[in-house]
Protein backbone atom coordinates (compact mmCIF):
# COMPACT_ATOMS: atom_id res chain seq x y z
CA UNK A 1 0.00 0.00 0.00
CA UNK A 2 1.01 3.56 -0.09
CA UNK A 3 0.49 6.80 1.11
CA UNK A 4 -2.59 8.84 0.28
CA UNK A 5 -0.78 12.46 -0.47
CA UNK A 6 -3.11 14.71 -1.61
CA UNK A 7 -5.54 16.29 0.96
CA UNK A 8 -8.55 15.31 -0.62
CA UNK A 9 -11.03 14.18 1.68
CA UNK A 10 -13.33 12.61 -0.94
CA UNK A 11 -11.20 11.52 -3.85
CA UNK A 12 -14.00 10.76 -6.68
CA UNK A 13 -11.94 7.33 -6.74
CA UNK A 14 -12.00 6.42 -3.34
CA UNK A 15 -12.56 2.89 -2.66
CA UNK A 16 -13.93 0.82 0.25
CA UNK A 17 -13.44 -3.00 0.79
CA UNK A 18 -15.96 -4.54 2.50
CA UNK A 19 -15.12 -7.52 4.20
CA UNK A 20 -17.92 -9.43 5.68
CA UNK A 21 -18.30 -11.37 9.01
CA UNK A 22 -17.63 -14.67 7.28
CA UNK A 23 -14.30 -12.84 5.42
CA UNK A 24 -15.69 -12.52 2.07
CA UNK A 25 -14.45 -9.37 0.26
CA UNK A 26 -15.56 -6.89 -1.80
CA UNK A 27 -14.82 -3.82 -3.52
CA UNK A 28 -17.21 -0.69 -3.48
CA UNK A 29 -17.06 2.74 -4.58
CA UNK A 30 -16.61 4.67 -0.87
CA UNK A 31 -19.06 7.56 -2.20
CA UNK A 32 -21.44 4.27 -2.30
CA UNK A 33 -21.03 3.55 1.49
CA UNK A 34 -24.71 4.16 1.99
CA UNK A 35 -25.75 1.60 -0.32
CA UNK A 36 -22.82 -0.67 1.57
CA UNK A 37 -24.85 -0.80 4.49
CA UNK A 38 -28.26 -2.21 5.19
CA UNK A 39 -31.79 -0.14 6.12
CA UNK A 40 -32.46 -0.64 9.93
CA UNK A 41 -28.21 0.13 10.33
CA UNK A 42 -27.07 2.98 12.35
CA UNK A 43 -23.94 4.82 11.46
CA UNK A 44 -21.87 6.70 14.51
CA UNK A 45 -19.89 9.48 13.41
CA UNK A 46 -17.01 11.76 15.39
CA UNK A 47 -18.24 14.98 14.84
CA UNK A 48 -15.04 16.99 16.17
CA UNK A 49 -13.50 19.84 14.77
CA UNK A 50 -9.87 19.77 14.64
CA UNK A 51 -7.86 21.74 16.92
CA UNK A 52 -4.77 23.60 15.14
CA UNK A 53 -2.86 21.57 17.57
CA UNK A 54 0.76 22.78 15.92
CA UNK A 55 2.26 25.19 17.75
CA UNK A 56 5.58 26.34 16.70
CA UNK A 57 7.80 28.24 19.75
CA UNK A 58 11.00 28.75 21.62
CA UNK A 59 11.71 27.14 25.18
CA UNK A 60 12.49 30.64 26.88
CA UNK A 61 15.56 29.10 29.22
CA UNK A 62 17.74 27.88 26.07
CA UNK A 63 15.53 30.09 23.71
CA UNK A 64 15.78 27.02 21.38
CA UNK A 65 12.98 26.55 18.60
CA UNK A 66 10.32 23.63 19.54
CA UNK A 67 7.67 22.45 18.00
CA UNK A 68 4.43 21.34 20.61
CA UNK A 69 1.89 18.99 19.43
CA UNK A 70 -1.43 19.06 22.00
CA UNK A 71 -2.13 15.09 22.40
CA UNK A 72 -4.22 15.07 25.36
CA UNK A 73 -7.17 17.35 27.73
CA UNK A 74 -9.02 16.33 30.83
CA UNK A 75 -12.63 16.94 29.50
CA UNK A 76 -14.37 18.67 26.32
CA UNK A 77 -15.62 21.64 28.53
CA UNK A 78 -14.61 24.71 26.54
CA UNK A 79 -13.51 26.43 28.95
CA UNK A 80 -11.25 24.03 30.52
CA UNK A 81 -8.40 24.44 28.12
CA UNK A 82 -5.27 25.75 30.10
CA UNK A 83 -4.00 22.35 31.03
CA UNK A 84 -3.01 19.88 28.14
CA UNK A 85 -1.07 17.12 27.34
CA UNK A 86 1.73 17.79 24.72
CA UNK A 87 4.25 16.51 22.43
CA UNK A 88 7.42 18.09 21.91
CA UNK A 89 9.80 18.21 19.46
CA UNK A 90 12.77 20.52 18.34
CA UNK A 91 13.68 22.38 15.51
CA UNK A 92 12.21 21.31 12.15
CA UNK A 93 8.39 21.19 10.68
CA UNK A 94 6.14 18.37 9.13
CA UNK A 95 8.17 18.61 6.14
CA UNK A 96 10.90 16.08 7.99
CA UNK A 97 9.26 12.72 9.07
CA UNK A 98 8.63 12.62 12.59
CA UNK A 99 11.02 9.58 13.02
CA UNK A 100 13.68 12.18 12.12
CA UNK A 101 12.45 15.36 13.98
CA UNK A 102 15.13 15.85 16.99
CA UNK A 103 14.06 16.16 20.68
CA UNK A 104 13.59 19.12 22.01
CA UNK A 105 15.82 20.57 24.73
CA UNK A 106 15.70 19.34 27.97
CA UNK A 107 12.74 20.19 29.51
CA UNK A 108 11.97 20.74 32.96
CA UNK A 109 9.03 21.64 35.43
CA UNK A 110 8.53 25.38 35.17
CA UNK A 111 9.99 25.96 31.93
CA UNK A 112 8.48 28.93 30.03
CA UNK A 113 7.50 28.31 26.15
CA UNK A 114 6.85 30.94 23.72
CA UNK A 115 4.40 29.98 21.53
CA UNK A 116 3.39 32.71 18.96
CA UNK A 117 1.01 35.07 21.12
CA UNK A 118 0.71 32.30 24.10
CA UNK A 119 2.80 31.58 26.92
CA UNK A 120 2.45 28.35 28.42
CA UNK A 121 4.93 26.66 31.61
CA UNK A 122 5.72 23.35 31.67
CA UNK A 123 4.18 21.52 35.00
CA UNK A 124 5.32 17.55 34.58
CA UNK A 125 7.32 15.54 32.74
CA UNK A 126 5.20 11.97 31.49
CA UNK A 127 7.99 9.57 31.23
CA UNK A 128 9.49 10.51 28.27
CA UNK A 129 11.39 13.35 27.05
CA UNK A 130 9.20 14.42 24.38
CA UNK A 131 5.47 13.61 26.42
CA UNK A 132 4.88 16.75 29.25
CA UNK A 133 1.86 18.46 30.84
CA UNK A 134 2.01 22.07 30.01
CA UNK A 135 -0.27 25.39 31.30
CA UNK A 136 -1.09 28.15 29.45
CA UNK A 137 -1.64 31.37 30.74
CA UNK A 138 -4.89 33.72 30.46
CA UNK A 139 -8.31 33.23 30.14
CA UNK A 140 -10.01 30.79 28.19
CA UNK A 141 -10.76 33.46 25.32
CA UNK A 142 -7.18 34.15 25.25
CA UNK A 143 -6.47 30.60 24.70
CA UNK A 144 -8.53 29.94 22.31
CA UNK A 145 -7.62 33.24 20.58
CA UNK A 146 -4.20 32.41 20.58
CA UNK A 147 -4.60 28.72 19.13
CA UNK A 148 -6.97 29.71 16.69
CA UNK A 149 -4.34 32.79 15.21
CA UNK A 150 -0.96 30.89 15.64
CA UNK A 151 -1.94 26.97 15.91
CA UNK A 152 -1.49 24.90 12.28
CA UNK A 153 -3.02 21.80 11.68
CA UNK A 154 -0.97 18.32 12.93
CA UNK A 155 0.97 17.20 9.64
CA UNK A 156 3.03 14.45 8.58
CA UNK A 157 5.73 14.48 5.55
CA UNK A 158 3.54 12.34 3.56
CA UNK A 159 1.24 14.86 2.74
CA UNK A 160 3.60 17.79 1.24
CA UNK A 161 1.59 21.25 1.26
CA UNK A 162 0.70 22.80 4.21
CA UNK A 163 -2.45 22.02 5.47
CA UNK A 164 -5.21 24.74 6.08
CA UNK A 165 -8.03 24.03 8.47
CA UNK A 166 -10.65 23.35 5.62
CA UNK A 167 -8.41 20.46 4.96
CA UNK A 168 -8.90 18.96 7.83
CA UNK A 169 -12.58 19.63 8.99
CA UNK A 170 -14.96 17.22 8.22
CA UNK A 171 -18.37 18.46 6.99
CA UNK A 172 -19.84 17.37 10.47
CA UNK A 173 -17.60 19.36 12.34
CA UNK A 174 -18.94 20.91 15.71
CA UNK A 175 -17.37 21.41 19.04
CA UNK A 176 -13.39 21.76 18.45
CA UNK A 177 -12.02 18.55 20.53
CA UNK A 178 -9.73 16.57 18.02
CA UNK A 179 -6.48 17.23 17.88
CA UNK A 180 -6.06 15.56 14.22
CA UNK A 181 -8.87 15.13 11.98
CA UNK A 182 -11.37 11.94 12.81
CA UNK A 183 -10.31 11.16 9.22
CA UNK A 184 -12.84 8.19 8.86
CA UNK A 185 -15.36 11.36 8.85
CA UNK A 186 -13.78 12.36 5.73
CA UNK A 187 -16.47 10.19 3.80
CA UNK A 188 -19.26 11.79 4.81
CA UNK A 189 -20.89 14.54 3.08
CA UNK A 190 -24.07 16.01 2.82
CA UNK A 191 -25.28 14.05 0.01
CA UNK A 192 -24.23 10.87 1.88
CA UNK A 193 -26.17 12.17 4.75
CA UNK A 194 -29.32 12.22 2.24
CA UNK A 195 -28.49 8.82 0.72
CA UNK A 196 -28.48 7.18 4.27
CA UNK A 197 -31.78 8.50 5.30
CA UNK A 198 -33.38 7.33 1.92
CA UNK A 199 -31.95 4.15 2.67
CA UNK A 200 -33.19 4.15 6.05
CA UNK A 201 -30.12 3.82 7.56
CA UNK A 202 -29.45 6.05 10.93
CA UNK A 203 -27.04 8.32 11.24
CA UNK A 204 -26.16 10.12 14.68
CA UNK A 205 -22.88 11.75 16.02
CA UNK A 206 -20.89 11.68 19.43
CA UNK A 207 -17.81 13.74 19.99
CA UNK A 208 -14.41 12.18 20.72
CA UNK A 209 -10.98 14.05 21.06
CA UNK A 210 -9.21 12.35 18.68
CA UNK A 211 -5.72 12.01 19.16
CA UNK A 212 -2.59 12.02 17.74
CA UNK A 213 -1.54 9.05 15.59
CA UNK A 214 2.29 8.70 15.44
CA UNK A 215 5.09 10.30 17.74
CA UNK A 216 7.86 9.70 15.53
CA UNK A 217 9.41 7.25 18.82
CA UNK A 218 8.18 3.37 18.96
CA UNK A 219 8.80 3.72 22.88
CA UNK A 220 5.54 6.70 22.93
CA UNK A 221 3.45 5.00 19.78
CA UNK A 222 3.68 1.93 22.40
CA UNK A 223 1.57 4.39 24.69
CA UNK A 224 -1.08 5.62 21.88
CA UNK A 225 -3.66 6.32 22.05
CA UNK A 226 -3.74 8.51 25.55
CA UNK A 227 -6.76 8.94 27.39
CA UNK A 228 -9.29 10.61 25.13
CA UNK A 229 -12.27 12.17 26.91
CA UNK A 230 -15.51 11.85 24.28
CA UNK A 231 -19.32 13.01 24.91
CA UNK A 232 -22.21 11.36 23.91
CA UNK A 233 -25.81 12.53 23.43
CA UNK A 234 -28.61 11.69 24.38
CA UNK A 235 -30.22 11.46 21.23
CA UNK A 236 -27.58 9.21 19.91
CA UNK A 237 -27.30 6.62 23.16
CA UNK A 238 -31.47 6.63 22.42
CA UNK A 239 -30.31 5.42 18.48
CA UNK A 240 -27.96 2.94 19.61
CA UNK A 241 -30.59 1.66 22.08
CA UNK A 242 -33.30 1.52 18.96
CA UNK A 243 -30.93 0.48 16.55
CA UNK A 244 -30.33 -2.78 19.51
CA UNK A 245 -33.62 -3.26 19.96
CA UNK A 246 -34.78 -3.60 16.45
CA UNK A 247 -31.60 -6.29 15.59
CA UNK A 248 -29.88 -3.72 13.59
CA UNK A 249 -26.15 -2.98 13.71
CA UNK A 250 -24.33 -0.03 14.84
CA UNK A 251 -21.38 0.76 12.65
CA UNK A 252 -18.76 2.60 14.00
CA UNK A 253 -16.99 5.69 11.25
CA UNK A 254 -13.78 5.48 12.90
CA UNK A 255 -11.25 4.57 15.78
CA UNK A 256 -12.57 6.71 18.09
CA UNK A 257 -16.19 6.23 17.69
CA UNK A 258 -15.56 2.91 18.55
CA UNK A 259 -13.53 3.68 21.18
CA UNK A 260 -16.07 6.44 22.75
CA UNK A 261 -19.14 3.88 22.23
CA UNK A 262 -17.18 0.52 23.55
CA UNK A 263 -15.79 3.00 26.79
CA UNK A 264 -19.88 4.02 27.37
CA UNK A 265 -20.88 0.44 27.06
CA UNK A 266 -23.65 -0.99 29.22
CA UNK A 267 -24.15 -4.51 29.56
CA UNK A 268 -26.90 -4.76 27.27
CA UNK A 269 -25.35 -2.81 24.40
CA UNK A 270 -26.50 0.47 25.14
CA UNK A 271 -24.64 3.43 25.93
CA UNK A 272 -24.44 5.93 28.65
CA UNK A 273 -25.46 9.79 27.97
CA UNK A 274 -22.78 12.30 28.68
CA UNK A 275 -19.18 12.51 29.28
CA UNK A 276 -16.56 10.13 29.96
CA UNK A 277 -12.80 9.14 29.34
CA UNK A 278 -12.11 6.26 26.83
CA UNK A 279 -8.77 4.97 28.28
CA UNK A 280 -7.06 1.43 27.66
CA UNK A 281 -6.82 0.27 23.97
CA UNK A 282 -9.18 -1.94 21.98
CA UNK A 283 -7.75 -5.04 20.59
CA UNK A 284 -7.54 -8.95 20.33
CA UNK A 285 -8.98 -9.95 22.92
CA UNK A 286 -11.79 -6.98 23.71
CA UNK A 287 -15.41 -7.96 24.05
CA UNK A 288 -17.24 -5.44 21.94
CA UNK A 289 -20.50 -4.45 23.58
CA UNK A 290 -21.88 -2.17 21.11
CA UNK A 291 -20.12 -1.12 17.64
CA UNK A 292 -20.99 -4.64 14.78
CA UNK A 293 -18.78 -2.95 11.90
CA UNK A 294 -16.25 -0.55 11.38
CA UNK A 295 -15.40 1.90 8.74
CA UNK A 296 -12.21 2.51 9.20
CA UNK A 297 -9.13 3.80 6.75
CA UNK A 298 -7.22 1.33 4.89
CA UNK A 299 -3.72 1.18 7.62
CA UNK A 300 -0.57 -0.89 7.53
CA UNK A 301 -0.46 -3.87 9.74
CA UNK A 302 2.13 -2.45 12.03
CA UNK A 303 0.16 0.62 12.08
CA UNK A 304 -1.48 1.50 15.80
CA UNK A 305 -4.36 1.57 14.55
CA UNK A 306 -4.21 -1.67 13.44
CA UNK A 307 -4.53 -3.26 16.56
CA UNK A 308 -8.14 -2.01 17.20
CA UNK A 309 -9.20 -4.12 13.98
CA UNK A 310 -8.39 -7.60 15.65
CA UNK A 311 -11.06 -6.91 18.32
CA UNK A 312 -13.55 -7.23 15.35
CA UNK A 313 -11.77 -10.17 13.16
CA UNK A 314 -9.44 -13.11 13.36
CA UNK A 315 -6.03 -12.97 11.87
CA UNK A 316 -6.54 -15.20 8.75
CA UNK A 317 -9.60 -12.07 7.78
CA UNK A 318 -7.59 -9.81 8.52
CA UNK A 319 -4.39 -11.17 6.71
CA UNK A 320 -6.86 -11.66 3.81
CA UNK A 321 -7.84 -7.97 3.70
CA UNK A 322 -4.69 -6.80 4.10
CA UNK A 323 -3.17 -9.22 1.00
CA UNK A 324 -6.42 -7.44 -1.38
CA UNK A 325 -5.37 -4.00 -0.18
CA UNK A 326 -2.07 -4.51 -0.83
CA UNK A 327 -2.82 -6.37 -4.43
CA UNK A 328 -5.69 -3.78 -5.43
CA UNK A 329 -2.85 -0.72 -4.31
CA UNK A 330 -5.69 1.38 -1.82
CA UNK A 331 -3.90 3.91 -0.48
CA UNK A 332 -3.12 4.50 3.45
CA UNK A 333 -3.46 7.12 5.92
CA UNK A 334 -5.90 10.00 6.66
CA UNK A 335 -6.77 10.75 2.86
CA UNK A 336 -6.55 7.28 1.72
CA UNK A 337 -8.84 4.32 0.76
CA UNK A 338 -11.53 2.73 3.58
CA UNK A 339 -12.14 -0.64 4.47
CA UNK A 340 -15.79 -1.63 6.28
CA UNK A 341 -15.18 -4.52 8.41
CA UNK A 342 -17.71 -6.16 10.21
CA UNK A 343 -17.50 -8.07 13.80
CA UNK A 344 -17.31 -11.66 14.13
CA UNK A 345 -20.40 -13.31 14.75
CA UNK A 346 -20.20 -14.87 18.53
CA UNK A 347 -22.18 -17.72 18.74
CA UNK A 348 -25.40 -16.94 20.73
CA UNK A 349 -26.31 -18.84 23.85
CA UNK A 350 -29.37 -20.45 23.58
CA UNK B 1 -47.93 38.07 25.05
CA UNK B 2 -45.04 37.05 27.13
CA UNK B 3 -42.15 35.36 25.33
CA UNK B 4 -40.21 32.24 25.94
CA UNK B 5 -37.22 32.53 27.53
CA UNK B 6 -34.14 32.23 24.94
CA UNK B 7 -31.55 31.26 28.12
CA UNK B 8 -29.66 28.14 26.97
CA UNK B 9 -29.85 29.50 23.12
CA UNK B 10 -26.48 29.53 21.33
CA UNK B 11 -26.51 32.54 19.00
CA UNK B 12 -23.84 33.65 16.46
CA UNK B 13 -23.72 36.78 14.71
CA UNK B 14 -21.72 38.60 12.41
CA UNK B 15 -20.94 42.36 12.68
CA UNK B 16 -22.51 43.14 16.22
CA UNK B 17 -20.53 46.64 16.97
CA UNK B 18 -23.15 49.46 15.18
CA UNK B 19 -26.70 49.20 14.02
CA UNK B 20 -28.94 46.29 14.01
CA UNK B 21 -26.47 44.14 15.24
CA UNK B 22 -25.50 45.59 18.59
CA UNK B 23 -29.26 45.62 18.74
CA UNK B 24 -29.31 42.24 18.42
CA UNK B 25 -26.26 41.62 20.33
CA UNK B 26 -28.49 43.19 23.68
CA UNK B 27 -31.84 41.98 22.86
CA UNK B 28 -30.68 38.41 22.73
CA UNK B 29 -28.24 39.14 25.73
CA UNK B 30 -31.19 40.26 27.84
CA UNK B 31 -33.47 37.65 26.98
CA UNK B 32 -30.50 35.18 28.34
CA UNK B 33 -28.81 33.73 25.09
CA UNK B 34 -25.65 32.77 24.77
CA UNK B 35 -23.80 35.02 22.63
CA UNK B 36 -20.51 35.57 20.36
CA UNK B 37 -20.45 38.32 17.84
CA UNK B 38 -17.78 39.07 15.35
CA UNK B 39 -16.48 42.14 13.67
CA UNK B 40 -13.72 43.47 12.24
CA UNK B 41 -12.69 46.70 14.71
CA UNK B 42 -10.54 45.02 17.18
CA UNK B 43 -11.54 48.66 19.95
CA UNK B 44 -15.47 47.90 19.24
CA UNK B 45 -15.54 44.44 19.81
CA UNK B 46 -13.61 44.58 22.88
CA UNK B 47 -15.84 47.55 23.98
CA UNK B 48 -19.51 46.06 23.06
CA UNK B 49 -18.48 42.82 24.59
CA UNK B 50 -17.56 45.06 28.04
CA UNK B 51 -20.70 46.74 27.71
CA UNK B 52 -22.71 43.40 27.74
CA UNK B 53 -21.16 40.97 29.77
CA UNK B 54 -21.21 37.62 29.53
CA UNK B 55 -21.21 37.80 25.63
CA UNK B 56 -18.37 36.90 23.40
CA UNK B 57 -16.72 39.67 21.00
CA UNK B 58 -14.08 38.10 18.51
CA UNK B 59 -12.23 40.20 15.96
CA UNK B 60 -12.50 39.10 12.43
CA UNK B 61 -12.93 39.65 8.78
CA UNK B 62 -15.65 37.83 7.35
CA UNK B 63 -14.86 38.04 3.82
CA UNK B 64 -11.32 36.75 4.36
CA UNK B 65 -11.49 32.78 3.84
CA UNK B 66 -8.88 31.90 5.82
CA UNK B 67 -10.02 33.48 8.60
CA UNK B 68 -13.21 31.21 8.33
CA UNK B 69 -12.81 28.19 10.15
CA UNK B 70 -10.26 29.66 13.41
CA UNK B 71 -13.85 32.11 13.64
CA UNK B 72 -15.48 28.74 13.04
CA UNK B 73 -13.69 27.70 15.61
CA UNK B 74 -13.53 30.56 18.27
CA UNK B 75 -17.25 30.76 18.20
CA UNK B 76 -17.95 27.12 18.56
CA UNK B 77 -15.32 27.31 21.74
CA UNK B 78 -17.17 30.49 23.08
CA UNK B 79 -20.70 28.43 22.92
CA UNK B 80 -19.67 24.66 22.90
CA UNK B 81 -21.80 24.61 19.93
CA UNK B 82 -24.42 26.45 18.26
CA UNK B 83 -28.17 26.44 17.51
CA UNK B 84 -28.20 30.06 15.28
CA UNK B 85 -26.09 31.89 13.22
CA UNK B 86 -27.00 35.38 12.00
CA UNK B 87 -25.12 36.51 9.27
CA UNK B 88 -26.00 40.09 9.40
CA UNK B 89 -22.83 42.35 8.50
CA UNK B 90 -23.49 44.27 5.66
CA UNK B 91 -21.20 46.36 2.87
CA UNK B 92 -22.53 48.43 0.94
CA UNK B 93 -20.24 48.68 -1.86
CA UNK B 94 -19.32 52.03 -3.50
CA UNK B 95 -19.63 54.55 -1.01
CA UNK B 96 -21.30 57.02 -2.24
CA UNK B 97 -23.55 54.84 -4.12
CA UNK B 98 -22.95 55.19 -8.16
CA UNK B 99 -24.49 53.54 -10.84
CA UNK B 100 -23.79 50.00 -11.61
CA UNK B 101 -21.98 51.48 -14.66
CA UNK B 102 -19.73 53.28 -12.56
CA UNK B 103 -18.97 50.76 -10.14
CA UNK B 104 -15.52 49.44 -9.94
CA UNK B 105 -15.20 45.89 -10.14
CA UNK B 106 -13.03 45.91 -6.73
CA UNK B 107 -16.09 47.49 -5.25
CA UNK B 108 -18.56 45.14 -6.71
CA UNK B 109 -16.22 42.20 -5.28
CA UNK B 110 -16.10 43.54 -2.14
CA UNK B 111 -19.89 43.68 -1.66
CA UNK B 112 -20.02 40.02 -3.43
CA UNK B 113 -17.12 38.62 -0.43
CA UNK B 114 -18.81 40.41 2.68
CA UNK B 115 -22.61 39.83 1.53
CA UNK B 116 -22.38 36.52 0.23
CA UNK B 117 -19.27 34.68 0.12
CA UNK B 118 -18.48 35.27 3.22
CA UNK B 119 -21.74 34.22 4.71
CA UNK B 120 -21.35 31.25 2.41
CA UNK B 121 -18.28 30.34 3.71
CA UNK B 122 -18.89 30.68 7.58
CA UNK B 123 -22.56 29.11 7.40
CA UNK B 124 -20.55 25.93 5.50
CA UNK B 125 -18.10 25.66 8.24
CA UNK B 126 -20.65 25.62 10.81
CA UNK B 127 -23.64 23.26 9.17
CA UNK B 128 -21.27 20.40 10.98
CA UNK B 129 -22.46 22.34 14.52
CA UNK B 130 -26.40 23.00 13.61
CA UNK B 131 -26.65 19.55 12.40
CA UNK B 132 -25.45 18.13 15.62
CA UNK B 133 -28.03 20.41 17.17
CA UNK B 134 -30.99 19.79 15.14
CA UNK B 135 -30.48 15.69 15.83
CA UNK B 136 -30.28 16.92 19.47
CA UNK B 137 -33.62 18.16 18.90
CA UNK B 138 -32.22 22.30 19.71
CA UNK B 139 -33.30 24.85 16.90
CA UNK B 140 -31.06 24.87 14.07
CA UNK B 141 -31.13 28.28 12.29
CA UNK B 142 -29.39 30.14 9.92
CA UNK B 143 -30.84 33.76 9.49
CA UNK B 144 -29.38 35.89 6.58
CA UNK B 145 -30.28 39.63 6.72
CA UNK B 146 -31.41 41.28 3.05
CA UNK B 147 -32.84 43.98 2.07
CA UNK B 148 -35.70 44.76 -0.05
CA UNK B 149 -32.68 46.04 -2.22
CA UNK B 150 -32.53 42.12 -3.13
CA UNK B 151 -36.04 42.47 -4.51
CA UNK B 152 -36.55 46.16 -6.17
CA UNK B 153 -34.20 47.48 -8.81
CA UNK B 154 -32.97 50.79 -6.64
CA UNK B 155 -31.04 52.61 -9.07
CA UNK B 156 -27.56 53.21 -7.61
CA UNK B 157 -27.97 50.13 -5.15
CA UNK B 158 -26.58 47.78 -7.97
CA UNK B 159 -23.84 46.12 -6.06
CA UNK B 160 -25.35 46.47 -2.63
CA UNK B 161 -28.84 44.71 -4.55
CA UNK B 162 -27.07 42.41 -6.30
CA UNK B 163 -25.18 40.31 -3.68
CA UNK B 164 -28.51 40.66 -1.40
CA UNK B 165 -30.62 39.34 -3.67
CA UNK B 166 -27.83 36.27 -4.53
CA UNK B 167 -28.09 35.87 -0.51
CA UNK B 168 -31.70 35.91 -0.74
CA UNK B 169 -31.66 32.81 -3.45
CA UNK B 170 -28.78 31.01 -1.67
CA UNK B 171 -30.99 31.02 1.60
CA UNK B 172 -33.92 29.71 -0.21
CA UNK B 173 -32.47 26.88 -1.75
CA UNK B 174 -30.07 25.78 1.66
CA UNK B 175 -33.70 26.22 3.12
CA UNK B 176 -34.90 23.52 1.07
CA UNK B 177 -31.78 21.36 1.10
CA UNK B 178 -31.22 21.00 4.24
CA UNK B 179 -35.12 21.05 5.52
CA UNK B 180 -34.85 17.56 6.12
CA UNK B 181 -31.87 17.58 8.22
CA UNK B 182 -33.44 19.97 10.56
CA UNK B 183 -31.81 23.33 9.81
CA UNK B 184 -33.90 26.03 8.44
CA UNK B 185 -32.27 28.83 6.37
CA UNK B 186 -34.11 32.10 6.58
CA UNK B 187 -33.59 35.73 5.12
CA UNK B 188 -35.43 38.75 6.85
CA UNK B 189 -35.80 42.15 5.51
CA UNK B 190 -35.08 44.25 8.68
CA UNK B 191 -36.60 47.29 6.46
CA UNK B 192 -35.20 50.96 6.65
CA UNK B 193 -33.46 51.52 9.47
CA UNK B 194 -31.74 54.06 11.13
CA UNK B 195 -28.00 52.59 11.20
CA UNK B 196 -24.63 54.05 10.18
CA UNK B 197 -25.12 52.15 6.86
CA UNK B 198 -27.92 53.88 6.25
CA UNK B 199 -26.47 56.89 6.42
CA UNK B 200 -23.09 56.55 4.63
CA UNK B 201 -25.79 55.08 1.39
CA UNK B 202 -28.60 58.20 1.82
CA UNK B 203 -26.40 60.93 4.23
CA UNK B 204 -29.35 63.30 3.78
CA UNK B 205 -32.33 60.93 4.79
CA UNK B 206 -35.17 62.44 7.43
CA UNK B 207 -34.07 59.95 10.33
CA UNK B 208 -37.47 60.24 12.03
CA UNK B 209 -39.15 58.37 8.83
CA UNK B 210 -36.27 55.49 9.30
CA UNK B 211 -36.73 52.08 11.82
CA UNK B 212 -35.30 51.76 14.88
CA UNK B 213 -32.75 48.99 14.69
CA UNK B 214 -34.22 48.21 18.10
CA UNK B 215 -37.09 47.40 16.65
CA UNK B 216 -35.92 45.45 13.95
CA UNK B 217 -33.72 43.29 16.19
CA UNK B 218 -37.13 42.39 18.19
CA UNK B 219 -38.89 41.20 15.35
CA UNK B 220 -35.51 38.91 14.70
CA UNK B 221 -35.24 37.70 18.31
CA UNK B 222 -39.53 37.14 17.86
CA UNK B 223 -38.66 34.88 15.11
CA UNK B 224 -35.72 33.04 16.68
CA UNK B 225 -38.16 32.36 19.66
CA UNK B 226 -40.81 31.33 17.32
CA UNK B 227 -38.05 28.17 15.55
CA UNK B 228 -37.37 27.65 18.71
CA UNK B 229 -40.67 26.55 20.32
CA UNK B 230 -41.36 24.97 16.64
CA UNK B 231 -37.80 22.82 17.60
CA UNK B 232 -38.86 21.87 20.66
CA UNK B 233 -42.09 20.81 20.20
CA UNK B 234 -41.77 19.21 16.67
CA UNK B 235 -41.54 15.54 17.11
CA UNK B 236 -41.55 14.62 13.17
CA UNK B 237 -37.48 16.02 13.19
CA UNK B 238 -35.87 13.19 11.47
CA UNK B 239 -33.32 13.82 14.64
CA UNK B 240 -31.10 10.54 14.53
CA UNK B 241 -32.40 7.18 13.11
Amino acid sequence: MRAATRAVQRPPDARLLVVSAGGALRHVARAALAEALRPGDLLVANDAATIPASLAGVHVPTLAPIEIRLAGRRSLAAADVREWVALVFGEGDHRMRTEDRPPPPPLRPGDTLRLGPLRARVIRLLGHQRLVSIRFAGSPEVIWEGIARHGRPIQYAHVAEPLAMWDVWTRLAALPAAFEPPSAGFVVDWGMLARLSARGVGFATLTHAAGISSTGDPALDARLPLDEPYLIPAATARAVAKTKASGGRVVALGTTVTRALEGAALRDGTVRVGAGLATGRIGRGTRLRVVDAIVTGAHEPTDSHYELLRAFAGDVVLARATAELERRGYRTHEFGDSLLLERFQVPRMK
Amino acid sequence: MTHPSLTGLRVALSGGTSGLGLALVRALAARGASVAFFARSTDRVAAVARDNPGTHGIASDVSKKDDTHRLAMRILAALSGLDVLVNNASSLGPVPLAPLADTACEDLEVALATNLVGPFRLTKALLGALGAAAREGRPALVINVTSDAAVTAYPLWGAYGVSKAALSHLSRIWDEELAAHGIRVLAVDPGDMDTPLHALAVPDADRATLKRPEEAAREIVALIEEEAVRARGDTSRPATA
